[in-house]
């Protein structure tokens, strides 16, 4: 019905006359179409995301009365300036930086092969077991999971009976950063072969063909056209794994140690517990400002533009 | 990945859009602002109860037939809240909170007028009460209060110029655990969780106030430091605590946030010793573990519940019923022996060894008083000493120095 009278703006009827009107005023202004549109997701995003990011950032310059813990709306760095010269804090964001970039790319170099074989060599149904057996574990809770993985790492768990079966002697794993490690490299996984998976998987058959025909050798073809052609995907997996490394406080929670301060840990506890709302919102800002800063370089590389 | 691109000309709308949002947040919080908190001075000397005014509850009305309680973890157990539920109508929503910090900020803003009470200790009451989150309670409503011990009647963490701000629950030392798989006796000094001989097989609470169980330690073994009072500490002997917690940390296995850490820890043999409440005991032993807990020489760190009234309680009526109910002397037998702590009402004794022979005697319901004085309760460290000298260590710098100068 809409369609017809759409194509018709100029016919007359006089029972549904004022739906024909509006369709027909819409049809004649494509403008107005797309503000209808967009409206509601735009005012979503600025109210919601960008309100709540510019909240954030006023109240990290705020302070807490000591005692009672409520907010003193007063303006002042304390906080940051809290941040920068302790250098606990400073500690704190050097691990969590270092961690976020070791993950990263420890998650990049075991996702790449993996990736690659899917995209190029396996089977269509080895691919559907693959991304069964990638995208299963995202079905499960991230709580089970990083519970079951104290259960292996724990005092003549899993991994201690495992190694004591072939002979070897126990190594002490849970609560220390190994395990940390360990797991976000588990969790985050899938968020980095997926991206390079779909850069993989469009890169036309015939450049290899033609790198090959220009003698160029698997290790070389690799290097100047399947990695360049990837990077995209590499980058966009990274910006996951990375993000959401610098982010995560359960981890580091349940089977981090004595040295399992993050970034996320210390925003926690002050909020959760010290209810400190300006100084975990001063803290908050550091992760976003090290995106942005990881963002840039990204764009400025090129990564952002291809494909 | 075209999608991550953002053109000049859109980018510049966004930073116009921001700027206009800050600019409106700015405004409404600017004349928010003004009104202010009062206090800032970070002592309670000199500071008024906010809520102190407020008037109190004459007659209790009917039910509203739900009771939003924030609580420690094993204080809300079906024994004694499904009786209660059934006799008043009234359903227990349960939110437990795993440290007196957390306990602060859920009750913030008056409970945000969803919850209706808080199971705190000592070391939070003080907090919530000057920040107006709790009100007063009408102790006349309470008939089982007047068999309470004198000690817990109107004890200054929740009572202040005579005014209840809620009623006294139960309390108990922070025990010394151990494994008896690794200890045949029990320890007799705190000093085995210093101790390098134990290196990665002690848990201790991830909770800034573990600074007093140090202080209690150096108040027995470094007399030269002149503490008399583990949360009234001067800055050398406040500083003194905490090196001697950061040179514990190497020995530290894992700080557990939760009991049931401890409790997973201790069955899987990561840890062998470790300070705890004697609900994780109980729960260890109930799973049939070798598990010992005692009391050692230098004596306790310790807390004082007490269900306190949020000041936005929104079932008042159903809070009063609860007060009521928590404080008889069978129900505070039932708390006393399930979580292994020990009742105010001076009535339970004989209610708890029908429930477990000898459970009076090993939960010290009918102690001295030498044991009471045993037993350090938490309490806020706060600037101002009990000498009238603003020299302690406030409990903000208590935060401070447990997550940057100790973990």
């Amino acid at each position: 019905m809409a369609l017809t009278t759409a194509t018709e703006p100029g016919g007359h009827r006089e029972r549904d006359g004022f739906g024909l009107r509006v369709s027909a005023a819409l049809w004649r202004r494509p403008w107005a179409r797309a503000t209808i549109l967009l409206t509601p997701p735009l005012a979503w995003f600025v109210l919601i995301y960008l309100a709540a990011l510019v909240v954030l950032l006023i109240t990290a310059f705020w302070q807490i009365n000591p005692f009672t813990t409520n907010i003193e709306r007063i303006w002042s760095f304390t906080n940051f300036s809290q941040i920068f010269s302790s250098s606990a804090y400073r500690g704190v964001i050097g691990r969590t930086v270092g961690m976020a970039a070791a993950v990263t790319v420890v998650d990049a170099v075991v996702a790449f092969p993996f990736a690659y074989y899917m995209a190029r060599i396996a089977s269509p149904r080895t691919r559907t077991a693959l991304f069964v057996a990638i995208l299963l574990p995202l079905w499960a809770s991230y709580l089970a999971k990083v519970y079951s993985w104290l259960l292996i790492f724990t005092h003549g768990g899993a991994l201690d009976w495992g190694l004591g079966k072939v002979g070897l002697s126990q190594v002490h794993l849970i609560y220390t950063n190994w395990a940390v490690f360990t797991v976000f490299c588990y969790i985050w996984l899938p968020f980095m072969i997926i991206p390079i998976y779909a850069a993989l998987e469009r890169i036309p058959p015939s450049q290899l063909e033609a790198s090959q025909d220009l003698g160029a050798r698997t290790w070389r073809t690799t290097r100047s056209v399947i990695i360049p052609l990837a990077l995209p995907g590499i980058v966009a997996g990274s910006i996951f794994t990375f993000s959401l490394t610098l982010g995560d406080y359960i981890t580091p929670l349940l089977v981090g140690g004595t040295s399992a301060n993050f970034m996320g840990n210390i925003i926690y506890t002050n909020i959760g517990i010290a209810n400190n709302v300006p100084f975990a919102a001063a803290m908050a800002m550091i992760p976003i400002a090290i995106m942005a800063v990881y963002l840039l370089c990204a764009r400025a590389l090129g990564a952002l533009e291809a494909v | 990945m075209r999608t991550l691109r953002v053109r000049p000309k859109s980018r510049r709308m966004q930073a116009a859009l921001v700027l206009a949002s800050a600019a409106l947040i700015t405004v409404g919080c600017g004349s928010s602002g003004s009104s202010g908190n009062g206090g800032g001075t970070g002592t309670a000397a000199g500071q008024k109860v906010p809520t102190a005014n407020l008037p109190v509850l004459q007659k209790i009305g009917k039910g509203e037939g739900k009771l939003n309680l924030i609580a420690w973890e094993g204080y809300l157990d079906p024994i004694w809240v499904k009786p209660f539920e059934q006799q008043t109508g009234c359903q227990v929503n349960a939110k437990y909170a795993g440290s007196s910090d957390e306990m602060v900020s859920l009750m913030k803003n008056g409970g945000g007028g969803q919850y209706d009470m808080v199971s705190s200790s000592g070391d939070a009451d003080l907090r919530i009460l000057y920040a107006g989150d709790a009100r007063p309670v009408n102790i006349n409503l309470i008939p089982s209060w007047k068999q309470f011990y004198p000690a817990f009647k109107s004890p200054p963490f929740n009572t202040i110029d005579g005014v209840h701000y809620g009623v006294s629950l139960q309390w108990g030392p922070n025990v010394l655990m151990y494994s008896k798989k690794k200890f045949a006796t029990a320890p007799t000094s705190w000093s085995v969780i210093y101790d390098p001989k134990y290196k990665g097989q002690v848990t201790v609470p991830d909770n800034p106030i573990q600074i007093a169980d140090a202080a209690l330690y150096l108040q027995k073994h470094k007399p030269s430091l002149g503490i008399t009072d583990p949360y009234e500490l001067t800055q050398p002997q406040f500083q003194a605590a905490v090196s001697l917690l950061a040179t514990q940390k190497p020995l530290i296995e894992k700080y557990w946030a939760l009991a049931s850490q401890e409790i997973f820890d201790f069955k899987n043999g990561n840890a062998t010793l470790g300070a705890g409440w004697p609900y994780q005991v109980s729960t260890l032993k109930a799973a049939k573990f070798p598990i010992g807990d005692t009391i050692p020489s230098e004596g306790a760190t310790g807390w004082a519940d007490t269900w306190m009234l949020a000041a936005k309680a929104p079932d008042i009526n159903c809070a009063y019923m609860w007060m009521r109910y928590i404080s008889t002397p069978q129900v505070q037998a039932q708390q006393a022996v399930n979580y292994g702590e020990t009742p105010d009402n001076s009535l339970a004794c004989s209610y708890m060894d029908k429930i477990q022979a000898g459970s009076c005697a090993q939960y010290h319901a009918n102690a001295p008083s030498s044991y009471f004085k045993s037993i350090a309760l938490w309490k806020t460290p706060i600037a101002t000493c009990d000498n009238g000298k603003p020299d302690c260590v406030p409990y903000a710098d208590w935060v401070a120095a447990w997550n940057t100068q100790v973990k």
